[in-house]
């Protein structure tokens, strides 16, 4: 399926959030992730679809400001 | 409030844009603004809103002028090392404009003190560099019901969005709680493009003025994101989560508390398996 990740566009298998993430080799626990706009959180990754057409954002935490 | 013939000339700028006026530049004036963290970030957005002359910039940080510092801390001087940075602070920011006057706190911010220091001021800014700061800073604000501007740097990345609370998604909207103790790196452990806190840190500035001013379109929703390699911004487009432990439907944060603070390592790069 196509989805569009972090703005473009790429192929992906479909499956649960938690799929894609493991197919980017992302670990769930630094990111923050959210499907059409909403967020998902971390205890639904593996059971929220990421649909063809499906946008998904990662947001990776940034803890600096010093 | 009147502007003597020095203030009109040194506001003429401001004063000359539609959006801002002579009365746009007594609600700056009156503005009280309060910044946690007189580092990276506090930098530019201290120097900044005094330039703009905001009445007031309450700063608050227990640190003392590290020499590592000085590569994007533009507030201190190479003179400053071993100084206290809110003194420091102070100090720049009278220079630059002495109709500012600043509160100085040489403190750290934490749960018990967080209400009382945030509560005579219109906006908040986030200055902060650990994520239990962070998370303490955006559950005071939801509590004082204080408009935030959030930001955060890592490497060559920045991140900034703003938050009115009850109106606008929080910073436990999208990140209910901080990483794993260890997980994500600081700027200490991880290092820093300078500018990168003075791009974040005048977003910030900007974010608060029009707060201030009540003008344009607030940055709220949005989480605008930036990577200086690609010299690109990336717009996430958000909105308040039913599910928030804070602002949600069913909040089970109900009052201020400290996250841990992280751990000062990073673990091994093997140690990041997925779980
Ligand atoms: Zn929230």
């Amino acid at each position: 399926m196509q989805i569009t990740i972090n703005g473009k566009p790429e192929e992906m298998q479909a499956g649960t959030v938690m799929d894609v993430l493991k197919q980017k080799d992302i670990d769930p626990h630094m990111v923050a992730v959210e499907l059409n706009t909403q967020i998902v959180e971390r205890d639904r990754l593996d059971t929220t679809n990421v649909q063809e057409g499906d946008k998904v954002e990662f947001l990776f935490y940034m803890g600096g400001g010093a | 409030m009147s502007f003597t013939e020095e203030q009109i000339t040194r506001y003429s700028r401001h004063i000359l844009l539609p959006e801002v006026g002579g009365k746009g530049q007594k609600k700056i004036a009156r503005a009280k603004v309060f910044v946690v963290g007189a580092g990276g970030l506090g930098s530019p957005v201290a120097l900044y809103l005094a330039a703009a002359g905001v009445g007031t910039i309450g700063l608050i940080d227990s640190d003392v002028v590290d020499r590592s510092n000085l590569q994007r801390q533009v507030l201190h001087h190479t003179p400053d090392v071993g100084r206290s940075k809110v003194q420091s602070a102070k100090e720049k920011i009278f220079l630059l404009n002495p109709d500012v006057n600043v509160e100085t706190y040489e403190d750290r911010f934490t749960a018990s003190n967080a209400m009382d220091y945030i509560a005579p001021y219109d906006v908040v800014i986030d200055g902060v560099d650990t994520f239990p700061a962070k998370f303490l800073i955006n559950d005071a604000c939801y509590f004082a019901d204080k408009p935030l501007v959030h930001g955060g740097i890592l490497r060559f990345e920045g991140r900034v969005f703003s938050i009115v609370p009850g109106q606008s998604a929080c910073y436990r909207c999208i990140f209910q709680h901080p990483p794993p103790p260890g997980l994500v790196p600081s700027c200490q452990e991880a290092g820093i493009i300078g500018v990168v806190a003075g791009i974040i840190g005048t977003i910030q500035a900007t974010e608060a003025l029009k707060l201030i001013l009540g003008i344009g379109d607030p940055l709220t929703d949005r989480i605008l994101d930036f990577d200086a390699r690609k010299t690109a911004f990336r717009e996430i487009r958000t909105k308040r989560n039913p599910r928030c432990p804070l602002c949600g439907d069913h909040p089970d944060i109900t009052e201020l508390f400290e996250h841990e603070q992280e751990a000062c390592q990073l673990q091994a790069p093997g140690a990041l398996g997925l779980s």
